[in-house]
């Protein structure tokens, strides 16, 4: 019994030796990002085409569930609307919901799958293929070349894709809002921009930066530190997804308490 | 007392991984176009030694010189000046796979030669291609070529910077016989024509007799055996070099 209690203490603080070394190699990777990021060389023409493969190649996806969130949620909301014969609340309603946190939430939760999961699997495949190595032994840094440039373009390209997304939601409230209310689009939008402030619009681009900064970092930290084997490259693109969603909606709730501190009562 | 410039001077390496020693005291003299073939069983340190050779990991004790300089006192920008005269073929070729062979023979060179226009990129990539009697490749992604082709075109992209010293881990792992001497060929005109030094690693006697001038067995993370292939084997005392001659040559 004694033996017993002694092995699970052993393996009970070995995991927490190995949680906090973990916590102390993700805090080394993250220092790095900025040690590296204002340093030449800088790998513009990387950044670009990481750029537009998180940017362009996300848009069908975003595209697609940001119509639907804005139909759905217009849905859904009229019938609580017309009990107090308030319906033609619903574009001010729609339109602070979406651009304070459907918006931003929405796109950044699919991009964590979608771009997340894509960045930990490709790096974590270049490191089990000795890909990172070659790089290394080429005189590349490919910190700077991989992870610096991902980052970069995650975090440029997420509250772009936010806008996009708030855009195309707001389109797909209007359509049917315009079908069962008979509201003209001059009427729905200026509705919509009476009711959404600058604090909005600024915060939430502020918080998109921050979801697209976390969905690079989390999703290169897996993939570069993934274990060796095609195993460990399923565990890294799964753990960047998992590790970033989570971390998305902790920002969220710190956003709002900070954001609420600003708002006119 | 060999008069020859030694090129790689490593005394008394240790490396250990947690509780696992790999190297336990290694000592070795590299000369100057010599091709040294490293031997040894899977999980010896093969890999690991010339991993150290170029900053990949670090030794735990003891000196490795590489062209004169102790590798494990070298700064960022010393240790980048030193890979670039250190090629790396690596055992699974390494290829970048987002990238095109032109892409990928490109990325070292523009990265680390300035002023080179791009008429000079495309001659010397084509040149190299042709070295390693590839030149139909130069637009093809790696996943569509075969482990031989991509072997080659992993020597060629190492060459591409003019190294002086060729490391090769493993190069006729996982091929069929005809491709390993067609690499074996290759390793051999790469040292004529390009005046390389060059280590092999590998665990194919078939490899290590047509390539090596020099053989070294690594057993127990100590070299056991260094000489010719024929003062090595097959002759050999201690029973484990001989029982790794025999599964090689005979008992296949």
């Amino acid at each position: 019994m004694a033996g017993q209690s002694g092995t699970r203490k052993h393996v009970f603080s070995k995991k927490i030796d190995a949680f906090f070394k973990g916590l102390a190699d993700a805090w080394i990777f993250f220092k790095r990002f900025f040690q590296e990021v204002f340093v030449p060389p800088y790998e513009f023409k990387e950044v670009i085409h990481q750029c537009y493969r998180i940017g362009v190649e996300s848009l069908p996806l975003i595209s697609l569930t940001g119509f639907i969130v804005g139909i759905v949620f217009t849905n859904q909301s009229r019938p609580s609307l017309s009990e107090f014969g308030a319906t033609s609340w619903l574009p001010s309603l729609i339109a602070i919901a979406i651009v304070r946190a459907m918006g931003p939430l929405v796109t950044a939760l699919i991009a964590a799958g979608k771009v997340g999961s894509g960045i930990g699997a490709e790096i974590g495949s270049m490191k089990v293929t000795e890909q990172i190595d070659a790089m290394e032994v080429s005189a590349t840094n490919p910190y700077k070349f991989l992870v610096v440039t991902r980052v970069l373009a995650t975090t440029f390209m997420i509250p772009v894709l936010v806008m996009y997304t708030d855009f195309v939601a707001l389109m797909g409230a209007f359509i049917n809002v315009n079908a069962n209310e008979l509201v003209s689009i001059s009427t729905f939008f200026a509705q919509v921009f009476s009711s959404v402030t600058f604090l909005d619009v600024f915060a939430s681009i502020i918080k998109s930066v921050f979801f697209g900064f976390t969905i690079g970092m989390v999703g290169c930290y897996k993939g570069y530190n993934s274990s060796k084997g095609t195993e460990g490259v399923g565990r890294a693109a799964n753990a960047a997804v998992v590790i970033s969603m989570f971390l998305i909606f902790i920002e969220e709730l710190l956003s709002l308490q900070i954001i609420n501190l600003f708002r006119v009562k | 007392m060999d008069n020859r410039e030694k090129v790689v001077v490593i005394r008394d390496l240790y490396k250990a991984f947690g509780e696992l020693e790999v190297l336990k005291g290694v000592d070795l003299d590299l000369f100057r176009e010599e091709n040294l073939v490293v031997l040894g069983r899977s999980g010896t340190g093969k890999s690991v030694l010339i991993k150290i050779m170029v900053g990949l990991l670090q030794q735990d004790s003891g000196s490795m010189e590489v062209l004169g300089k102790e590798i494990s006192k070298l700064g960022v920008r010393d240790l980048n000046d030193m890979r670039l005269k250190i090629g790396f073929s690596f055992q699974n070729s390494a290829l970048y796979d987002s990238m095109t062979v032109r892409e990928n023979m490109e990325f070292p060179l523009v990265r680390n030669v300035k002023n080179l226009t791009k008429k000079e990129i495309t001659l010397r990539i084509e040149e190299l291609l042709e070295a390693v009697g590839l030149p139909q490749t130069i637009n093809q992604m790696p996943s569509e070529l075969s482990g031989g082709q991509k072997k080659r075109i992993g020597v060629a992209r190492t060459l591409v910077l003019n190294p002086e010293i060729m490391l090769y881990d493993e190069p006729t792992a996982g091929l069929d016989p005809i491709t390993c001497v067609e690499i074996n060929n290759l390793i051999n005109e790469v040292r004529e024509r390009y005046k390389t030094t060059s280590i092999v690693i590998t665990h194919d006697l078939a490899c290590a007799k047509q390539t090596g001038d020099r053989m070294a067995v690594l057993l127990d993370g100590q070299f056991r055996a260094m000489g010719t292939f024929e003062e090595v084997f097959p002759h050999a005392e201690d029973q484990r070099i001989k029982s790794f001659y025999d599964y090689n040559f005979i008992n296949s």
